[in-house]
């Protein structure tokens, strides 16, 4: 794992000491509220429903096992004793107190974490793929790429009042569990002719009002000279980007307005003309980065066999583990969706079970997924049934992954102030009334916002729904056919909206219908709809 | 229709509604501003102790105030999802 050196904390740390001077002022009025306000927002803190709310970063999704252990002592001694993991690998506190956030991001700090840049019209944090470094299927580690971007766009001058916020996505993987379609930059790893690794870029992906899939805009970029790369796609951006409307101020729009062509010219154009000012950092900061994630040291003589004679953990083992690239190892996602539960949500005796984990059995590394759950990336075959009955023991051995009780969603009305409807209780529900037969089911992604917004990415959902306001009423859009991974495609609005017992309703027909049209039981729901269409679902739902 | 004046306290977030004199955490503390309500925010404002100040509209039920919009009912009680942080506005049920 990449560690901070003295310029990483001396900035952490300056950051806590002016946001305490910050902080103090606000309390005693010498700032007003609108001075104040962008200042908190900088530091993450935002005001929700109930109370302020911050979002702690977590680089590409990697944390170790201290770091975890904080965040749950966050939720302890600063918020209710929870805290509620996002698709964008980051993590949410929702009863913070101002005078005590200087506090906590001290303790933050301490294990080089912080909140800057999980709010505003600035790059946030960088995702990446939670398989990083242990996926049978992929390149190379995507994070040392993704941890220079960090660097790179920490608090850089010229990219902290962008149009918009931007977000971008690193993997090394062309089994895409990033999402990399769906972000602003999406940044993908491969080959080159020789054998050399570059990077695939696509830019003017998004969800939210106008959701769009990001085209490539270059097949190949050599790594030696991807920063200035970068650079040029957000000074492109900065100088053409909308900043008249807010509606209209994402790159998506740009690259749409322009055609992928013409932005990838002046993307090129721009570029020619950075390239030689020497911003590219030497290779050797690549390789001082790339050294901090050397792969762990695993026995390659670990062996495969193991004894799967309980059903229970047999069951488990086959949902929720992925093969390693080290024979005899595998890798380890535990749900936060136990049905009924809220999904991301995870108390902080959780965490700190989890923590001792991933200290004891998985090389001390925890990483969060864009579908709000925990991976433990290397972990021996021989220790998979102690895992996991310390985690059936804590309720965390939910075999669910990808399935139709695995939901993504948004905080929604239950603590988001943008909200038009609740998300969380939607997702409890189905997450109830379908785990019985989601085995049968196979792969179903289901996916929840609160509002146009998108934080529950229900434009990538195989099934996605929408919370919009009808006169005050809650009130739910359908969304059928979206997939956010490599086969990515944007899900489309069935038909007229439901009230909040309507919805469950009309997605157990939906999952009816697919069950007597499917060609064969491995046909997943997506496919079934890809081959025959909306029609059948919508003659299902309202017919 | 009476409107209610609510906000959120600056140290900590929390949603309060103003009570004639004070601000409280609990619905059914609040007064009834009615039409003074602009006048209120214009004289509470500026002191930059509440965050967000705003008027809602509730209607008066034999078991006190109930807000007409669903987001306002949340404010008032907490997440739905929560029960065990409810505040007594409102039973959860019936948000
Ligand atoms: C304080 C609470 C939140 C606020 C105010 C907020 C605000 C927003 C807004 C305004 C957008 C639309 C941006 C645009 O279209 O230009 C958005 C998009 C998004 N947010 Fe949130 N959000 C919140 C919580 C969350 C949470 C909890 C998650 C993760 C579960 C999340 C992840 C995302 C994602 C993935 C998108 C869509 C991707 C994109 O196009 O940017 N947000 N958010
Ligand atoms: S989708 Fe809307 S309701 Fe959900 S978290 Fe985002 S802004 Fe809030």
């Amino acid at each position: 794992m990449y560690r901070y050196d003295k310029y990483d904390q001396a900035i952490v740390d300056a950051r806590v000491d002016e946001f305490r001077d910050q902080v103090a002022r606000r309390l005693n009025n010498e700032i007003s509220e609108e001075a104040f306000k962008p200042l908190r927002l900088m530091n993450g803190l935002y005001l929700q429903l109930h109370a302020y709310m911050l979002r702690v970063a977590i680089p590409y999704g990697t944390l170790d096992s201290r770091q975890l252990r904080m965040l749950a002592h966050i939720a302890r001694r600063y918020d209710r004793g929870y805290g509620h993991f996002t698709t964008r690998q980051n993590i949410q506190y929702n009863w913070i107190k101002l005078a005590e956030t200087p506090d906590l991001l001290a303790d933050l700090a301490s294990v080089e974490m912080h909140a800057f840049q999980t709010s505003g019209n600035c790059i946030r944090n960088i995702s990446s793929d939670q398989f990083a470094a242990a996926a049978a299927d992929e390149i190379a580690d995507p994070r040392p790429y993704a941890e220079l971007l960090r660097q790179w766009s920490t608090l850089h001058p010229e990219f902290s009042f962008l149009p918009r916020k931007f977000k971008i996505a690193v993997t090394g993987s062309a089994i895409d569990r990033a999402a990399i379609q769906l972000h602003d930059i999406g940044l993908q790893l491969v080959h080159g002719p020789d054998g050399e690794i570059g990077l695939k870029v696509l830019v003017g992906g998004g969800m939210g009002r106008t959701p769009m899939l990001a085209p490539v805009i270059r097949e190949f970029l050599p790594v030696a000279d991807y920063l200035s790369y970068m650079e040029a796609i957000l000074r492109v951006y900065n100088r053409h980007g909308r900043r008249d409307n807010i509606y209209k101020a994402r790159i998506k729009i740009l690259v749409n307005d322009l055609g992928a062509a013409e932005f990838a010219r002046q993307v090129e154009e721009e570029w020619a003309q950075l390239k030689p000012l020497g911003l590219d950092p030497p290779p050797s900061e690549l390789a001082r980065i790339a050294a901090h994630f050397q792969p762990p040291a695993l026995g390659a003589n670990a062996p495969v066999e193991i004894d799967l004679s309980n059903p229970d953990f047999a069951n488990w083992v086959a949902v929720n583990t992925h093969p390693h690239k080290v024979p005899g190892h595998a890798i380890v996602t535990i749900s936060l969706k136990a049905p009924g539960e809220i999904p991301g949500d995870a108390s902080a005796d959780q965490m700190d079970i989890i923590a001792d984990l991933a200290q004891r059995y998985a090389q001390d590394e925890v990483r969060v997924t864009h579908a709000q759950n925990l991976v433990l990336p290397h972990v021996r075959r021989a220790d998979l049934f102690d895992i996991w009955q310390v985690l059936v023991s804590a309720g965390l051995a939910t075999a669910n992954l990808d399935r139709a009780s695995d939901i993504i969603s948004c905080p929604g009305l239950d603590y988001c102030t943008l909200a038009n409807a609740r998300s969380i209780p939607i997702a409890q529900k189905l997450a109830v009334n379908l785990a019985p037969q989601e085995g049968d089911l196979g792969e179903l992604k289901i996916k929840i916002s609160g509002c146009i917004n998108g934080c529950g990415h229900h434009h990538a959902g195989h099934i996605g729904i929408l919370g919009v306001d009808r006169k005050g009423e809650e009130n739910y859009q359908l969304l059928l056919g979206g997939s956010g991974a490599e086969d990515a495609s944007l899900a489309r609005i069935l038909g007229p909206g439901f009230d909040e017992n309507g919805i469950v309703n009309a997605v157990e027909k939906v999952i009816d219908r697919y069950k007597t049209l499917r060609a064969d039981p491995q046909e997943r729901f997506l496919d079934t709809y890809r081959r025959v269409g909306a029609e059948p679902f919508k003659e299902a739902v309202y017919g | 229709m009476p409107r209610l004046l609510t906000g959120n306290r600056l140290e900590t977030g929390d949603v309060l509604w103003w009570s004639g004199s004070d601000w409280s955490l609990h619905l059914n503390d609040a007064v009834a501003v009615d039409d003074e309500g602009e006048a209120l925010i214009a004289r509470l404002g500026p002191q930059e102790r509440i965050n967000d100040l705003a008027l809602i509209d509730v209607d008066a039920t034999p078991d006190g105030w109930r807000p007409r919009t669903t987001r306002e009912r949340v404010r008032a009680v907490g997440p739905s999802v929560r029960p065990d942080f409810a505040l007594p506005s409102l039973p959860v049920e019936s948000i």
